[in-house]
């Protein structure tokens, strides 16, 4: 049984696999510095030059890359080769209206799908095998990504997409499908669904592959019982690659990041310095081949640790946990990631003023769908004499919201000065969701 | 007759309207009349109260978001029709009337009827 994708490169020796990566480090940390302004601007006031970088010992003396560089140079500014050598783009929401946009070349779109590729076959995914894939298509990575990984195992593809419950069903039952790709909440809306209609018995589901958010061992657990599946998770984020830069191995003890691609690091996020294996920090990720986007030592928010044991599954990536928060106040909502500034930002809007009304982010769990909520104070800005024009406002608070982030929120005018406030600070984000 | 009325926002919860009509009278404030359009989730109250200036004064300090609004009173014939015949005289000059309420007033021998129209100087000339 096949059990790895690249077997030289997913058992490689640890020493080998370092050095490697300092090869690549190298190269990357050249190009990067000739191609990308804001990358040689930051070495530049350090006065680091790529010579002075001579392998993965290195690496804690480069910048730091953030969030905002993408949008500061948005959309093309932190691509590294011309944008005729780009392929696909991709995009997501940045912590502003604006989106942030990432760029692959030919390359990049194959080592990605290679990437993804190593979570299906360590599954027992392979040719002969149908792959639903129900995340999303479009500027999300999510559906994209999962697609080109089993594309490369020689698997058949349904590219089902999100929604429309029933007929995924349908289609799981009548195409024969053997794995299953989507957020781990919709897998579980799906198996409940599947529990009511009495049809687990045609299912022919092995495997389900899961990620874009953070979930839970005991929904783990349900989502196994509720499909008779083994259910695995995969990691990443679109300003890295999408989903792929870490995955399980059967053994779902850690998601093995895809070292000869990526460089993983935990740092102190309030002084930047790296921390050892095992402790909890910031995940920080360098990318070692991508072309067309590469990131030098870009903070995702994301806490974690890093675990360089040996697994049992053979494999010597080094892995890392679930993400147990983050360090700033990124939401994920039904796959979304949302920031409260955006929802300031939308306000403010509408309000046409200078004071951002005050405001609160409701989330909540019900029946494994997401709510999102939003109550917004009214105040004089929003106020009128008439129903219907109260109504617009919520109206165009709600479009507004849904254009900005994606998805739809129920927006609720409150009556002024009833939002919680700790300390003369409303308390912006209420997340009652248990994961 | 051109009046001010009194538009306060009332989130739907229990005991918020006896609140803002307790603050009103805890000042002196009289109610001369009242009304409520309201959704499942909100309602606007609106009042035509004696102190105009005072009561928006008090309102606002208690944290309540009011608006002021030009709306137009007028007596009504206590006949049948006579409410009748001044809208069909405002839409015949193209003046729309948004919403209305009646109420009695003391010592008064007529109805009185709040209007709220979309061009309040015309409709006062009409209706003079
Ligand atoms: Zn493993």
């Amino acid at each position: 049984m096949a059990q790895y994708y690249d077997k030289q490169i997913e058992t490689m020796p640890r020493e080998e696999l370092v050095k490697l990566q300092s090869e690549r480090l190298v190269w990357q940390v050249k190009r990067t510095y000739e191609n990308v302004e804001c990358f040689r601007k930051r070495m530049d006031e350090m006065g680091l030059k790529p010579e002075d970088i001579k392998g993965v010992e290195d690496l804690h003396r480069l910048p730091f890359s953030y969030k905002s560089d993408l949008r500061d140079y948005y959309p093309y500014g932190l691509f590294a080769t011309p944008l005729s050598d780009i392929k696909r783009v991709h995009a997501s929401s940045g912590t502003t209206g604006k989106r942030i946009v990432v760029g692959y070349t030919e390359k990049d779109l194959d080592m990605w799908g290679e990437c993804v590729a190593r979570i299906f076959t360590g599954a027992g995914i392979g040719k002969d095998d149908i792959v639903q894939v129900s995340f999303g298509y479009g500027l999300f990575t999510g559906g994209f990504g999962l697609h080109a990984g089993a594309e490369k195992v020689g698997a058949l593809v349904i590219p089902m997409s999100s929604g429309n419950t029933a007929l995924q069903i349908q289609t799981m039952i009548d195409f024969g499908a053997t794995a299953i790709c989507c957020t781990p909440s919709y897998a579980l809306y799906i198996g409940e669904e599947v529990e009511k209609l009495g049809v687990k018995d045609q299912l022919k589901l092995k495997v389900g592959i899961f990620g874009a958010e953070p979930w839970s061992e005991e929904m783990r657990l349900q989502i196994e019982d509720k499909l008779g599946i083994k259910a695995l998770d995969i990691y990443g984020l679109s300003e890295v690659l999408g989903p792929g830069v870490s995955y399980e191995c059967p053994e779902q003890a850690g998601m093995h990041v895809c070292e000869d691609n990526f460089i993983a690091e935990i740092i102190d996020p309030d002084t930047g310095k790296v921390l050892p294996y095992g402790e909890k920090g910031e995940l920080v990720f360098t990318s070692l081949t991508k072309e067309g986007f590469p990131v030098i030592r870009y903070r995702t928010r994301d806490i974690c640790s890093l675990n360089v044991e040996p697994c049992k599954c053979g494999r010597t990536h080094l892995r890392m946990n679930k993400p147990q928060g983050r360090t700033d106040d990124m939401l994920i909502i039904r796959g979304v990631n949302v920031f409260p500034s955006q929802i300031e930002e939308v306000l403010l809007k509408v309000s046409g003023g200078n004071i951002t009304p005050n405001y609160q982010i409701v989330v909540d769990r019900v029946n494994n769908n997401d709510t999102f909520d939003v109550n917004v104070e009214m105040s004089e800005a929003f106020f009128a004499d008439e129903i219907k024009s109260i109504e617009k406002t919520e109206k165009l608070i709600s479009e507004q919201l849904r254009s900005m982030l994606g998805i739809g929120a129920k927006v609720h005018l409150v009556n002024p000065n009833t939002i919680t406030r700790s300390e003369g600070k409303a308390k912006r984000v209420i997340d009652k969701r248990k994961i | 007759m051109y009046i001010t009325q009194l538009s306060v926002f009332v989130e739907n919860k229990t005991g918020r309207l006896s609140e803002i009509l307790d603050e009103l009278t805890a000042h002196n404030i009289n109610i001369r009349a009242l009304s409520m359009a309201d959704t499942e989730k909100y309602g606007i109250l609106r009042m035509i109260v004696d102190d105009t200036l005072k009561a928006e004064e008090v309102l606002k300090a208690s944290g309540v978001i009011v608006k002021n609004t030009p709306v137009i009173a007028i007596d009504i014939d206590d006949t049948p029709g006579g409410l009748g015949a001044v809208i069909a005289k405002l839409s015949a000059n193209d003046v729309a009337v948004e919403y209305l309420y009646a109420f009695l007033a003391k010592d008064a021998p007529h109805a009185k009827v709040v209007l709220k129209v979309n061009n309040t100087t015309k409709a006062e000339e009409l209706l003079k």
